[in-house]
Formats: structure tokens, sequence, C-alpha cells
């Protein structure tokens, strides 16, 4: 870890959020903030705490109560030339809004063949593990993922947070930006000088011979203890951070596949046609011959979210994914 | 009528719409026979005095004949482009048309009201306003054909591309107009939609986030009685024009067949938007005369009586009338134009014949602004396997 400079600073992820936003909006006059209490709250989560103290309402909008409202207004906003960070203030609450991102933002481009750019970025808060009631919990960026025209990406960490968001803003593109909520409080390094890997890179973030454990967002972290616990039962197993569900970063898997043989990749969504499935079967075709089993999931179940005093149960944990690294060793 | 239950201040009126300044001569005077709505003219051609409506008719009070016969040409050009496109869509040329037979006062009155700075948001029957904004009637053709979703540029005549489900673009329009405001320019949005769209929770979004930032926008509805089988019952127990209120703006209900009317009360709109004083909703009270697209089929569910009512109040048929009786415009005009029409059409249908095919690869084209990774793999391999059958026939 490089030596904390005046770049750089140990902060947590939420404020590596806020800390992006602040410097998008100093740097850009078109770049807006706006969603439901992220003016004088700062947000339920304070992710947009101080902002609209600092530049005004106009630029960060307390928004009336309609998501679908939030993120068509953003498409209008583009339209004229903004660039819109808009706030879903909860995963189970962007389907109001859904119709407008599927139909309209992922499409505009391609419909008007190019002449028509809508670099808006949508921030959901998602995934569970925090305690939380219905609709608070949830991780839908497949169902995101899973439409052209739109890109997806879940930092893991407070810095990727940080740079993720202003590649997010400066992008052309649509961006659908999944924030790990339960990690919003865990500190990290951030260098706001610092030259960051392309937005849509996976990183290695621990280097392993037996296995690969690939995983984004809230699951890193849990991948990297997972890793510590079978490195005492000597199984050296790689980490991999995709960063990005939306291009997924096959290069690098398949890089890291040819390397482990093995691979199990960890998500909180439900297994089902999840971007698990997904990487199962590019990685299956890239890497047939060099694969020694066959590419494991572990994540939710085809269940509603549980209420939270069973959530541990359907969310992947230690002994879940150690269970999976164990099947896929056994191959 | 207007409803009015905001503080707003009155309109800034322009200088040229002053009454008594009108070199138009008037052929008679008479009240509106059609309850709850704004008429400048007759089904019968009759131009009306009515103090209810002053407050609109100042907008038109200066009209000269030369913007009259804009108006009827304008009118009879759309209505002959549209019959041409049903005509095209039954020769197999297109594979859907959306008619807007019976709208084009509604159409072309509020379409002449925007200025060049303003921006439209259509929905897809919205050939009138393209045509006033610019906008070659045969590219609203591509879509309707099929070699593209839209394709022109929104931006060269600040006219958006066509929105297919119903009441998005009320949310489009409603950003945008935050935007101007932001800009502090003093340019207007319009929104188009129908009696269908204002059941649409998007639509309802869009009253009231327009209403909160009073962002400069008019909602634009033709309520023209038919949502495909569904009659405006459907969708409401009030008058639309009266669901402004609750948001706390004005909305206003215009004879939607009466372009003179629908010219004023537009103007009207979009001089309050940017005059600062916000949203306004006109409702059209017009008639679909055809079916909802060349798919529909609407002797299913509406009789001939209705058709044959408003074909009594059609909008070219009260305007010509009026010209005819008032001596502007006289038979080498009317003949004049009809060649003109005769000219588009064969026109549209020597470019739509002549429409070529998309390149197969512009599945891959414009589906992101900074490229994706997936999107590469897959136009590659598209590439190889079409590839794969040049060498079979190279063989």
């Amino acid at each position: 870890m490089a030596a904390e400079t005046k770049a750089t600073k140990s902060m947590p992820l939420a404020k590596a959020i806020n800390e992006s936003l602040r410097h998008a909006l100093e740097a850009d006059p078109k770049v807006l903030v706006m969603g439901e209490d992220v003016g004088k709250l700062g947000g339920v989560f304070r992710v947009t705490d101080g902002l609209q103290k600092d530049f005004g309402e106009s630029r960060v909008i307390d928004t009336p109560l309609a998501e679908s409202g939030i993120v068509g207004t953003a498409i209008g906003l583009a339209l004229r030339g903004y660039r819109p960070v808009v706030e879903i203030q909860f995963d189970g609450f962007v389907f109001p809004a859904y119709d407008q991102i599927v139909t309209q933002l992922a499409k505009m481009h391609a419909r008007s063949l190019g002449k028509v750019k809508l670099p808006v970025v949508v921030r959901i808060p998602y995934g569970g593990g925090i305690g939380a009631v219905e609709h608070h919990s949830e991780s839908p960026e497949a169902l995101f993922a899973h439409v052209a025209g739109l890109k997806v990406v879940s930092p893991s960490n407070a810095s990727d947070a940080y740079w993720m968001m202003q590649q997010a803003i400066q992008s052309d593109d649509p961006v659908i930006y999944f924030e790990p909520k339960r990690r919003y409080w865990d500190k990290a390094e951030v260098n706001t000088e610092a030259i960051p890997d392309p937005l849509h890179r996976a990183r290695v973030v621990r280097e392993g011979t037996d296995l690969t454990l690939a995983a984004y967002g809230p699951m890193v972290k849990l991948c990297q203890e997972v890793a510590d616990a079978a490195a005492e039962e000597g199984k050296s197993l790689e980490v991999l951070d995709l960063r990005s569900v939306s291009p997924l970063d096959f290069d690098a898997i398949q890089a890291s596949v040819e390397k482990t043989r093995r691979l199990v990749v960890v998500h909180e969504a439900p297994v089902f046609l999840g971007s698990g499935a997904e990487i199962a079967a590019r990685i299956t075709e890239r890497c047939f011959y060099h694969l020694e089993a066959p590419v494991l999931r572990v994540g939710g179940y085809h269940a509603p979210y549980p209420p939270a005093r069973i959530e541990e149960s359907y969310l992947p944990d230690l002994d879940r994914v150690l269970d999976a690294v164990d099947r896929a060793l056994a191959y | 009528m207007t409803v009015d239950s905001s503080a707003a201040r009155k309109p800034r009126r322009s200088a040229a719409g002053k009454a008594g300044t009108t070199g138009t001569k008037r052929t008679t005077v008479k009240k509106s026979t059609e309850p709850e709505l704004v008429q400048l003219l007759t089904p019968e051609g009759e131009r009306v005095e009515d103090a209810r409506y002053a407050e609109y008719a100042e907008y038109v009070a200066g009209i000269t004949p030369e913007e009259l016969r804009g108006l009827y040409r304008d009118m009879v050009l759309t209505r002959r482009f549209d019959a041409e496109a049903t005509a095209l869509q039954r020769q197999g040329e297109l594979g859907l048309w959306a008619s807007l037979l019976g709208q084009e006062a509604a159409q072309i009155g509020s379409g002449r009201a925007t200025r060049d700075d303003d921006y439209v948001f259509p929905t897809y029957r919205e050939h009138g306003v393209a045509w006033c904004r610019g906008v070659d009637p045969t590219n609203l053709l591509g879509m309707f054909r099929g070699v593209n979703n839209g394709g022109w540029d929104p931006n060269s005549n600040n006219f958006h591309l066509y929105t297919i489900v119903i009441g998005s673009q009320a949310l489009h329009a409603t950003g945008y107009a935050m935007g101007v405001a932001k800009d502090g320019a003093d340019s207007a949005v319009i929104a188009y939609f129908g009696d269908g769209a204002s059941s649409q929770g998007d639509v309802a979004e869009a009253f009231t986030f327009s209403a909160v930032y009073n962002a400069p926008v008019v909602f634009f509805c033709q309520n023209n009685q038919w949502a495909i089988s569904e009659p405006t019952e459907k969708q409401t127990r009030v008058p639309l024009y009266q669901r402004a209120q609750g948001y706390g703006f004005p909305g206003v209900r215009v004879d939607g067949n009466d372009v003179l009317a629908c010219l004023a009360v537009t103007k009207w709109a979009l001089e309050r938007a940017r005059g600062g004083e916000g949203p306004t909703l006109v409702e059209a009270y017009t008639y679909r005369m055809g079916a909802h697209t060349t798919s529909d089929d609407p002797t299913r569910y509406r009789g001939d009586e209705e058709r044959l009512a408003w074909e009594a109040k059609d909008p070219i048929l009260r305007l010509r009338r009026y010209l005819e009786a008032a001596n502007h415009a006289d038979e080498g005009f009317f003949a004049e134009l009809e060649a003109e029409s005769e000219a588009l059409g064969k026109r549209v249908r020597e470019v739509v014949r002549a429409m070529p095919d998309p390149d197969t690869f512009a599945i891959f084209e414009n589906v992101y602004a900074d490229g994706h990774a997936l999107v590469d793999e897959e136009r590659a391999q598209f590439a190889a396997y079409q590839a794969s059958f040049a060498d079979v026939e190279g063989a």
C-alpha cells in the first residue's frame, strides 16, 4: 500500500462516493445530483451529505417521491446537455423506474442512430446483510445487465467507489452504479490523484493457483476471507474482483481460469439466470479444455429475499463458499 | 374554459397579438356552440367572438390572410401525406401506420405556435407537428417501414424521436424543461400525448415534477376520444383538462378541430411557460377519424353515427369555408395546393419505395456510445458466421 500522501486518505466507501460526487460537481457545471432526500438530509445513507449545502438546490435536487419521474426527468435533462447522477433510495424501489431505464434510457442512443447520448448515472444501494425490512436488501443487477444499452458496475471498496463514480459520470453511456450498502462503512485508502484502472476491467485482488473465486461488490470481501480460510487448509485461491457486470471482463476471468482450472462465482443475487450463470456458460465455452471441474455458483435462492432474521441463511457466507470450493476441488 | 388555481400573474402579451391590428375581415360573429371549450372558428367556418375566449383570441388577432392560408396548406399537405402513408401500408411498403386523420388542426395549430428554439416531445402520431418543425415527412416513415427505430436527429429540428410506449415522453419533456429553466433560457417545451396516456403514471409524475419545479412545459393532450378501442370514459371521470387543477396549474379545453383556437391557446400556454409561469395542460378535444393504426378495426367498437357527427366538424373544411367566405383565398390557391399535394404524394411514394434496408451489421451499431466488449465480441462472431457462407459461395 502506498504511503499516505496529500492525495491519499483513508475513508469509508460511502464517503468516497460523496467525495467523488463533490469532485464531479466542482469540475463540471452540467453534473447534477438528484433523488429522494439527497439534499438537506444527505441521503438516507448520507452519501450525498453536505452537497446541497455547497452546490445549491438547483444542482443537488430533492425530487418528488416518484422513481419513474426521477429517471424520466433525468433523461430529459441529459437531452438538454446535463449529466444527472440520480439516486434510487433502495434496490427494491427501482422498479417503478425500470420502464424508463430499460425502454427509454437504454435504447435512446441506438434509436437515434447515435445522435443522442444519455450520460445518466443511476446509483442504487443494493444487497442485504444489514437486517433491513422487505425490499431493502435485493440484488437486481442481472435485470439491468440483461439490457443492451446499459452498463452495470459495482465497486467493492472505497478506492474503486471513488474512481468508478468518476468514470461513470464521464461515460457517455447510461451506467447503473450498484453500491454495496453493507460495505458503506468499510474504510480503505483513496488516492484521488491515482491513475485508475479502466471502468470495466476486472482486477486480481489475491493471487492463487488452485481455484478462482469471482465476485463483485459486497461479495469481494467475503471471497478474500474465504481465501484466507482456505489458505489455512493449504489451498491457494485466486480472488477476482469483477467490478463490472456489464460488460463482464471475460478475458480476465479466462486468464485466471486457464491458470487455476477451477471457478466459483459468488453473488448475493439469486443463482438462477444470474450473472454467475452467464459467466459459467461463457467460461465453459472459452476454457473447456482447461477446466478440471464445472463452474460452480454460490448465491441467493429462487425465493423472495427472506425476513432479516433468517437472511444469513440466504446470503452466501464463508461456509457456503468454502463448501463450493471443496466440491470444485473434489473433481 | 380555464381552471387556474395557481396564483399566476397575467401572461405577458406579445406585441403582435394586440387586438385591433387584425387585417381579417370577419364574415359573421357568433358564440361557440360547443360547451366548455375554446372555439374561435365554428364548424361552419364562422369566426367566434366570445368574451370568454378573448384572452386566447388575442394571440391570433393579428393573423394575416397569408398565415391563414399557410395553416390551411399545412393541414391539407399533412392529410395528404398521412393518406399516402396509409396507402403505402396497404401496398406492403410500410409495416404499420398510425394515421392522424381528423387531428390536423390540433397538430398544425399547436405546432405552428412553437418557436424554433422550443423543443417538442411527440408520440408516434405527431406527423403534423413534425411537418411544422421542418422534419422531412419521409423521415417519419423509416420506423414504420422497419428500416430504423427513429433515426432523425432530434436536435436538428428540436423534435424528439417518436415515443411508442405511452406517456413516457411527458417526463422527458419535463426534465428538458427543467434544464431550460436552469440554463436561464426563455424557450419552452411541449409534450404531446393522448387521452389514453392520461392514465399513465408517467404523465401524472410529469405533472407533479413540472408543477413542483415550475418547469416551462406545455402538456398538449389530444383527446381523440379513443385509446384503440377504449373510449375516454374508460380513462377518466372528469374532463381531462380539469386534472391540472389538482396539480396547481391551469388546464384549458380547446376545440381540437379548430386550428385557430389551437394556435391561440398553445401560444398562450407557451408564453406562460416562457414568462416563468410554469406548466399548462391543454386538452385539444378532437376525434381520431381513422383506425388507431392500420392494424386496427374500429368497426368492432364504434359506429358510423359518431364518425359522421365528427366529419361535420372537419378541421380542414371549416378553415376552407372561412377562407372562402372572407375572400382570403381564391380558386388559384386551392388549385395550386392540390398540385402541391399531388407532388408530395408522389415524392413520398418514391422515397419510401427506394428506402433501402439497413446493412445487417446495423444490429451492432450505436448500442453504446463508448463501446462494449460483448457487443464487439458478438459482432465479430456474426461477421465470422456471415463470412462462412461467403466461403461456400466462393468455392
